[in-house]
């Protein structure tokens, strides 16, 4: 049997990650350390712990995260 | 006012705690603290600064999602990043003694503008819509083109779901799941049509999906168990 990519993502959005996960005021108080730690090589999932099953969870949160990471990385660079 | 001053408080289990100790400041953002807390002409130009960073970062996330918004000109792009650097500004200047140097300052401080952009561009592109709010619970995952394949297990996870979308969750969760997992309104889009913010609205998204997980598990379904049947 082969799940339907779309089946899975919707059953994803519906029930949301499986693990605890920070709120969306935590998410954006630690986005700017998760993201130097991302980008340092440092494992950023154990440093603060439940953010990256809120990012799964909440897209706006994630496009933030998205957005950060890529400026703050391309800046590093250059 | 700003975006990041209207998030409430995560009422979601986040049980970390945290008890590290205040990192030391990298000298550039000592000098960004520094010079915003002085006086005068310096304390103004530091101002000044800010504001050019917190453009830049704004423009960025406008030329990011201009290709999802192909209604907006190009002046209107650069109206929603002045006017997100300028409520970003007003947030970092209201909070700047709860910067601790956790990171970068430049960092901290694009943070506030990337989130002002983004809520104004998603609030934008949803301007002359029509939320939906009140779910026809039988069409509910047909509407959002959800099927399920030949298998029995996806059948009866969905009918479960279904079922339990209508009789487990309270009317306001019911709405909020399937506005946002179901129709894909943008969250800081449903906040502000019902007048609440983007944290309390997670809470609710989260008290529900738990409420559904729960349910699943308690019938011998779950998403994970799907996924291992495969």
């Amino acid at each position: 049997m082969t799940e339907r990519p779309d089946l899975k993502q919707a059953l994803g959005r519906l029930l949301g990650p499986a693990g605890p996960e920070v709120g969306c005021d935590e998410c954006f108080e630690q986005l700017d350390r998760y993201v130097e730690l991302e980008l340092a090589g440092a494992d950023a999932d154990a440093a603060i712990p439940g953010l990256r099953a809120h990012l799964v969870g909440c897209p706006a949160c994630r496009e933030e995260h998205e957005s950060l990471r890529a400026l703050v990385g391309g800046e590093q660079a250059l | 006012m700003s975006v990041a001053t209207t998030v409430g408080r995560p009422q979601v289990d986040s049980t970390t705690s945290r008890s590290e100790a205040t990192p030391v400041l990298d000298p550039e953002s000592r000098e960004w603290l520094r010079s915003l807390r002085s006086h005068g002409r310096e304390h103004d130009e530091a101002v000044e600064r800010l504001h050019s960073l917190l453009l830049r970062a704004a423009r960025y996330e406008c030329a990011r999602r201009r290709p999802a918004l192909p209604h907006l000109r190009g002046n209107d792009l650069d109206d929603i990043a002045n006017q997100a650097a300028d409520d970003a500004l007003v947030s970092i200047l209201a909070r700047l003694d709860s910067f601790r140097g956790a990171s970068r300052f430049t960092t901290w401080a694009y943070k506030f503008a990337l989130l002002e952009a983004a809520v104004k561009l998603r609030r934008r592109a949803w301007q002359s819509r029509e939320v939906p709010l009140e779910p026809e619970t039988w069409s509910l995952f047909a509407s959002a083109g959800i099927k399920p394949d030949q298998s029995a297990e996806q059948s009866e996870l969905l009918d479960t779901l279904q079922g339990a979308i209508a009789d487990v969750l309270s009317p306001h969760q019911r709405r909020v799941l399937v506005a946002l997992a179901l129709n894909g309104v943008p969250i800081d889009v449903l906040a502000e049509r019902l007048n609440t913010t983007r944290g309390a609205l997670y809470k609710t998204l989260h008290d529900a999906r738990r409420k559904l997980r729960s349910h699943l598990e308690e019938q011998g379904l779950s998403l994970e168990t799907l996924e291992e049947t495969k």
